[in-house]
């Protein structure tokens, strides 16, 4: 085992703690929203939610080398983002219909 | 008959191939995913007003879990970042404590599950609700729960409010209309809350398989094709980072929202 590569992992290991550590205070801040006496309940489900979009960007992005990956890899990638965004949209536009549906029940 | 590209990039996707396939299965898995998230929008959004249970699961624990499956995330690197320095002992190390933080986040999945499924709520003659956690069964048909008394089910409904003192309750078989545990049959929350860990769980399980083979038994690839046995170690651990992720989005809507 060279210094070289003793040196190149603990500068890696320092790269992966970073991550972390940042991973642990999004989650921290997450715990920390849902306590937070806000009136508006939908404010803080946005921020919870995009508190963890930056978390899931973090391990994607550090910890799977998503932002150095090949072509291929975005490819296959990108055509799963957008059956999954279909799939969410379809799932928030359908929930838009509930309270029709519910109305005589809830008289 | 050599299997081609396990070491090298093919020439046309840039990747070898375990690489392609594994981000070819983590697409599907997004997907499967996808529709259980899906569904727990519908079901959420189509609950009755002040049906849906909030702060039910705990919280610190829920963190705790938060924390040690992203400080698995990060040793499960560093074992793969061993193999590529040659530092086969640190491999053993690291991978070694990937395997360690899950066998720990599974016991404290198990701990959850248990504290729900010996977690009951009784329905009582007089239109009253016992709700607590069984302590024991008589031989009369009596049960004891430690927990409370309320009036509706509406009480329950909000876990982070105070309910008042638990104690010792002995209720008698006579008084008893229904009794059910906090499991997947109890409510739809409960339903989607099984369904989602139970689901991640067993993802868990198959990495914890798959990571103590290549610490144990298939780790003797290192001696005859070390590239080989690197790039096992990336895909497993390309394999672990997804199961991170779901947890990243499981934890704030199961826990938290």
């Amino acid at each position: 085992m060279s210094e070289t590569h003793v040196e190149a992992f603990g500068s890696y290991a320092r790269r992966c703690g970073a991550v972390f550590l940042a991973v642990v205070c999004g989650t921290l801040i997450m715990v920390g929203a849902s306590y937070a006496p806000l009136a508006s309940r939908p404010l803080v489900i946005g921020f919870i939610l995009a508190a963890a979009s930056v978390n899931a960007f973090l391990v994607a992005g550090y910890l799977m080398h998503l932002i150095t990956e090949k072509k291929m890899i975005f490819a296959v990638l990108a055509l799963t983002a957008f059956l999954f965004v279909v799939l969410m949209g379809l799932s928030v536009w359908a929930s838009r219909d509930v309270p029709a549906i519910l109305a005589p029940a809830l008289k | 008959m050599e299997i081609a590209y396990t070491v090298h990039p093919r020439p046309d996707t840039g990747v070898y191939n375990a690489k392609l396939g594994m981000w070819l299965f983590l697409a599907s898995e997004v997907m499967l995913f996808g529709g259980l998230f899906s569904s727990y929008i519908l079901l959420r959004a189509g609950a009755l007003p002040g049906t849906w249970p909030s702060g039910w699961l705990s919280v610190p624990l829920g963190t705790l879990n938060t924390i040690i499956l992203a400080l698995s995330a990060v040793t499960t690197l560093l074992a793969w970042y061993s193999c590529k320095s040659g530092m086969f002992d640190k491999f053993k190390l690291f991978q070694g404590l990937t395997i360690l933080l899950a066998v720990v986040f599974l016991g404290i999945k198990s701990y959850e599950y248990r504290d729900k499924l010996t977690h009951y709520e009784v329905e009582l003659k007089n239109g009253q609700l016992a709700d607590g956690h069984l302590v024991r069964r008589e031989a009369s048909g009596a049960v004891v729960l430690h927990g409370r008394l309320v009036q509706s089910r509406a009480e329950l409904m909000d876990g982070r409010k105070a309910h008042g003192e638990r104690q010792e309750l002995t209720i008698a078989k006579a008084d008893i209309v229904r009794m059910q545990n906090y499991g997947p049959a109890h409510n739809t929350f409960l339903a989607l809350y099984f369904t989602l860990t139970g689901l991640h769980a067993l993802h868990i399980i198959g990495g914890l398989v798959v990571m103590s083979y290549l610490w144990g038994p298939g780790s003797r690839m290192w001696k005859t094709n070390p590239e080989r046995f690197t790039n096992r170690v990336e895909v497993a651990g390309l394999f672990w980072h997804f199961v991170d992720l779901v947890w990243i989005f499981l934890f704030p809507t199961l826990y938290l929202i």
